[in-house]
């Protein structure tokens, strides 16, 4: 939300990638990648498909070391801290594809969140529980067993559950897709209602519509490269992006 | 937002509060058994408590945690050895079975750093391998005489009948004691964090748990509770032959239990072994065939029934006895509109 003709916002970056470098063998997903959200922004990330945003997303939540470069969160070094450490400072993720702990209810998949990353108890801990759930519309599904639920509510689950952690930089990935324009529209709005609370959101995602009611800065990754970054209408305008996502086929 | 919200976490329900009251009731009955029970009954009785105690905590280690192991006979062996050499260092022999039983589960400390490493069916292997490398180097000690095995001479000081007594009250507390912490465990922050484990390590990770805390806490738990258990039996047989203490056969038997009675569940490893102990009674003897019968029992729970017993009662009646997970009161309303939303999704 920076001024209208500032490049760049002067605020201090609270979660940044620096020099992301990550190999799997010969294969490099990501190339010397610097990425950086400030307190209260909002970006998107798109790219073709194999691109390395979920790769980058792993890094970025400690989920996976990089080969090369540095995590920095407030400024301190965080790349080898590990997942669960980035959550209690306030990392917190979804997951492209849902991963909600099947044997507990959808309350305790929260419960576990609330206490854990964000280090609640009791009374304190249920309340939060409670206003995640009721905000990702899942409050009436609190007692079924996790692994009953259906696809669209496991997503809804897992920003239940990023968001019982309290954290104060959300990571999303693809958590848009498969959503019928009236499930979109309340994805839009649940986000919303975050950033309104404080929160960073960095939010992978092909729907660029539905991302650009969101974030007012995009940036495209390509071959485990940012290829173009900046105000949305300019990124998608880029002829490399463009470019990109025709080499896919997909437009 | 709405800024009351008609919604409150229950976890004791009238039917929990009876239940556990009823279970103060049997043990505290239990409890009086020796002045009323005959030297069969009570040694049955000591035998069972000891089952609750494995099927118990290995229902902890597996059913909670995600920790399958084939290999707590290590455990159960090196408590009752534990106990032999204390009580031959000249500390007083129920002393010594107390003890032994801690040292058994100090030993899984250092164990833990190695073996928590291990995944999967990686781990489970790996705690059969612990079983044999620590009955090998047992049976090294000269105390022991190697497969010949010795016996817990100083407890033959006692009568007979006192001897037995002070047994059984030593297993029914150490039982009671098992359980209880498991209860408490499962209550706490950390049970919950624990089941994340079981179901999603990277999953459990993300959300903040850390994972590898959690798990040292269980293996040592359930160390330690198969070690009491095999000095429990090392009090009842008094004799210690290797090979009886560190056989795979104790891994097959709380496996069967855990699975019949129900993984995952407080009270299914309970009745696991009620029933293992009822099985046990009619076939008696210890054959091959046998341990490839409950071997088959326990795959076809495995596969058909894997809630097992206690599980699919669970499920099937919404019966929750023990307080240890969270029920969330809900009005009509909110449930409704979820089951709406959830019909006009399916038909669409
Ligand atoms: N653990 C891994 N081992 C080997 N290769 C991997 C691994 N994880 C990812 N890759 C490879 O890295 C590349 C980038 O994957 P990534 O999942 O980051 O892409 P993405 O941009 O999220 O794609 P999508 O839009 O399909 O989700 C792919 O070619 C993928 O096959
Ligand atoms: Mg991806």
């Amino acid at each position: 939300m920076g001024g209208e003709f500032a490049p760049a916002p002067a605020e201090e970056p609270i979660l940044a990638g620096v020099g992301v470098v990550k190999r799997f063998g010969a294969l490099v997903v990501l190339d010397k990648v610097d990425f950086a959200v400030a307190s209260n922004e909002a970006i998107g990330i798109v790219g073709p498909n194999g691109a390395g945003k979920t790769t980058l997303l792993n890094v970025l939540s400690g989920a996976s070391q990089p080969s090369q470069g540095t995590v920095r969160f407030r400024n301190i070094d965080v790349t080898n801290a590990g997942a669960a450490q980035h959550c209690r400072l306030g990392i917190a993720r979804s997951h492209q594809i849902p991963r909600p702990f099947g044997g507990m209810t959808v309350f305790e998949n929260t419960f576990v969140a609330a206490t854990a990353g964000g280090n609640r108890k009791g009374r304190d801990a249920y309340e939060r529980c409670i206003e995640a759930l009721e905000l990702c519309a899942m409050l009436g599904h609190a007692n079924r067993r996790a692994e009953t639920l259906g696809l669209l509510d496991r997503k809804r689950l897992e920003l239940a559950r990023a968001l019982a952690t309290d954290p104060v930089v959300l990571l999303l990935d693809e958590i848009g897709g498969g959503l019928t324009d009236g499930e979109a529209g309340q994805l839009v709005e649940t986000i919303r209602e975050l950033r309104r609370r404080g929160i960073a959101i960095v939010w992978i995602e092909h729907i660029v519509h539905v991302l650009l009611q969101v974030v007012e800065r995009l940036v495209c990754l390509d071959g485990g490269r940012v290829i173009a970054d900046g105000r949305p209408e300019a990124v998608m305008a880029d002829p490399a992006v463009i470019g990109a996502y025709l080499g896919q086929g997909v437009a | 937002m709405t800024p009351k919200m008609p919604v409150s976490v229950q976890r004791w329900t009238p039917t929990s509060v009876a239940a556990i009251g009823v279970l103060i009731a049997i043990v505290v009955a239990l409890a009086f058994a020796p002045f009323v029970l005959g030297a069969n009954a009570i040694d049955k009785l000591i035998t069972l408590y000891i089952y609750v105690i494995i099927a118990a905590m290995w229902n902890a280690l597996a059913g909670y945690a995600g920790l399958v192991s084939v290999g707590q006979q290590a455990f159960f062996g090196l408590g009752a050895y534990a106990a032999i050499r204390l009580s031959n260092a000249g500390i007083e022999v129920y002393s010594a079975l107390a003890l032994g039983a801690l040292a058994g589960g100090l030993i899984s400390i250092p164990l833990s750093w190695f073996m928590l490493r291990l995944r999967d069916g990686e781990f489970a292997i790996g705690m059969w391998v612990v079983a044999v490398v620590a009955h090998l180097l047992v049976v090294q000690d000269k105390l022991i005489n190697g497969e010949t095995g010795t016996s817990l001479r100083a407890l033959t000081a006692y009568a007979a009948n006192d001897r037995r007594a002070y047994t059984y009250w030593m297993a029914l507390g150490a039982m009671v004691l098992f359980l209880a912490l498991i209860f408490v465990l499962l209550r706490s922050r950390l049970g919950a964090s624990v089941q994340a484990i079981r179901d999603d390590e990277e999953a459990a990770a993300a959300v903040g748990v850390r994972v590898l805390r959690g798990k040292v806490i269980i293996f040592v738990l359930a160390a330690t509770g198969a070690a009491a258990a095999g000095a429990l039996w090392l009090a009842t047989a008094i004799s210690f032959q290797p090979a009886t203490y560190f056989g795979v056969q104790w891994s097959a038997y709380m496996i069967f239990m855990a699975l019949v009675g129900g993984l995952g569940t407080f009270e299914g490893p309970i009745l696991g072994a009620l029933l293992f102990f009822l099985v046990q009674d009619v076939f008696g003897e210890v054959g091959v065939w046998y341990l490839v019968g409950l071997g088959l029992v326990a795959i076809f729970f495995a596969l058909f029934m894997p809630r097992g017993i206690w599980g699919t009662i669970e499920d099937r009646f919404g019966i929750r006895l023990m307080p240890v997970g969270y029920r969330l009161r809900l009005p009509d309303s909110v449930v409704l509109a979820a089951k709406t939303e959830e019909d006009a999704a399916a038909g669409s």
